[in-house]
């Protein structure tokens, strides 16, 4: 059965609603709130700190440390607390995805801790928490050269599509997801995975789809940023 | 607020104020959230102050213990996040977390909230076990009352879902989790001489002794946990019982 007519009704190219806030989290260094449909990812920058033990400082410059987590209560079957297989290699992943866009020459021997918690998961969870990663790391001060947007584009049911949802993503007749993280200027792509089969040509459009939908998350994630220091300044 | 020392702190109690302008027995303001994940079959955010805890029910089923053939299971657990706080570190749960999730624990259990009879799906075999997780957002003191509040939230609005030919169903979820009262712990420290109700951070790291307790409607303590390495006074105890008396009434409100 050909996928003509998305579940939730959107078009193919068209993400979730999305919300994006920096703040949220009073004690750390920088934070921010990234909601796409479902999908609730908060993070929280700590550092530039010391790092310990001394033999894991680089002289030359700082190092980026990321531990995504989803929380036992954000999908219908609870995670047992604690890092997983999966959680490992999505922390791994993270990192590198950030680390083009972070210039830390200006913080050697230190360590910038990036805390990643979905809430509440709809599919997308890793691409939220690096868009919620992004924020706060810009709303932390830490000196980048671009934002990292990221977005999962697809295959449901032989068509070629932008943001699956959970139901999407388990649809029957075939799904294929491709998490992209980009640094939206130049597009340039620092995270690429692939669950699924596809033809060479369908990812040459899934980027398509993935470079336009991240520039509307850029565009969202600059709003939220802007928006908390016109609130500074009315204050 | 960088780095309050000791001696400020107490300087500006013997001036009768705490730093926030609070009065010594006075909670900051609270706000509790419900339904922060469609996932859990309760979820709630409770923010006091600037501390801001979650919790989250979720339920499963398994085998009763074989003392109480016919009643569901509690545990509770929690994750003091490295997010929340810069002196929290990653990896399994410490001391202060695993005493954190106990007393919040024993609150639950020994006021005998849930009714627990009725989460018996076979008797001996199958019954329902209510799994709370609760993690810290943000650490700004205090995170006991706002974890115990986050946690009776979390479950009030619990509704459990569908069993079925051995399997759950939680996309239909329909009874309410029965609930037969509303325990609130009310945490109070003692600096110097002062006793002080909903501790912020500093008042927290500076705490000689540290006090909390958990009350039901009927006016009745179910649990206790003093904690700090100094001591208190039978009298301070009994004050920090009267307070924690009339404080567990409004946070109780708070619930309703």
């Amino acid at each position: 059965m050909v996928y003509s007519k998305r579940i939730d009704g959107r078009k193919f190219d068209e993400l979730r609603e999305i919300e994006a806030k920096v703040g949220v989290v009073k004690s750390a260094d920088g934070s921010a709130m990234f909601r796409i449909g479902d999908t609730v990812a908060i993070a929280a920058v700590r550092g530039p700190r010391d790092l310990y033990p001394k033999f894991m400082q680089n002289p030359k410059k700082g190092i980026l440390r990321c531990n995504y987590n989803m929380v036992s209560f954000s999908v219908d079957e609870r995670i047992r607390p604690g890092p997983s297989r999966r959680s490992r290699e999505i922390s791994l992943v993270t990192e590198n995805a950030l680390l083009p866009a972070l210039n830390l020459e200006e913080f050697p021997n230190a360590v910038v801790d990036v805390f990643i918690e979905i809430i509440q998961a709809d599919a997308g969870t890793r691409c939220a928490g690096i868009c919620a990663a992004s924020l706060a790391l810009a709303d932390a001060g830490i000196p980048m050269r671009d934002m990292v947007c990221a977005v999962s584009v697809g295959k449901v049911g032989g068509k070629a599509l932008v943001d699956l949802n959970k139901k999407e993503e388990d649809y029957e007749e075939g799904s294929s997801d491709m998490p992209v993280a980009m640094l939206p200027r130049k597009n340039e792509i620092s995270l690429l995975q692939l669950d699924g089969d596809m033809k060479p040509d369908d990812i040459d459009g899934c980027l398509k789809l993935a470079i336009k939908a991240c520039k509307k998350i850029s565009e969202i994630q600059r709003n939220a940023l802007m928006g908390k220091y016109q609130m500074e300044k009315e204050n | 607020m960088d780095n309050i020392s000791r001696e400020y702190l107490i300087k500006t109690l013997e001036k009768n104020r705490r730093m926030d302008g609070r009065k010594l027995d006075e909670y900051r303001n609270i706000e509790i959230e419900y339904g922060i994940s469609k996932h859990a079959e309760g979820s709630a955010r409770v923010r006091i102050g600037d501390t801001e805890v979650l919790a989250g029910v979720k339920l499963e089923v398994g085998e009763p213990f074989p003392d109480k053939p016919n009643e569901g299971t509690i545990i509770v657990n929690s994750e003091m996040l490295p997010l929340s706080s810069d002196e929290f570190e990653s990896g399994p749960p410490g001391a202060d977390s695993i005493e954190l999730a106990r007393v919040v624990d024993r609150a639950i259990r020994e006021s005998n909230c849930i009714d627990l009879k009725k989460l018996c799906i076979i008797e001996k075999e199958k019954v329902w076990i209510v799994l709370i997780d609760i993690y810290t957002i943000n650490n700004a003191g205090n995170l006991q009352d706002a974890a115990c509040l986050a946690s009776l939230a979390a479950l009030k609005q619990a509704k459990i879902p569908e069993y079925k030919d051995e399997k759950i169903d939680y996309s239909k979820r329909k009874d309410k989790l029965p609930l037969t009262s509303l325990p609130v712990e009310c945490t109070t420290v003692k600096v110097n001489n002062f006793l002080l109700s909903d501790p912020d951070f500093y008042e927290e790291r500076w705490n000689d002794a540290r006090l909390t307790i958990a009350t039901t409607e009927k006016n009745e303590i179910c649990a206790m946990q003093k904690g700090g390495s100094g001591v208190l006074s039978v009298d301070d105890v009994k004050k920090i019982i009267e307070i924690s008396l009339k404080n567990g009434k409004s946070l109780r409100e708070k619930l309703k």
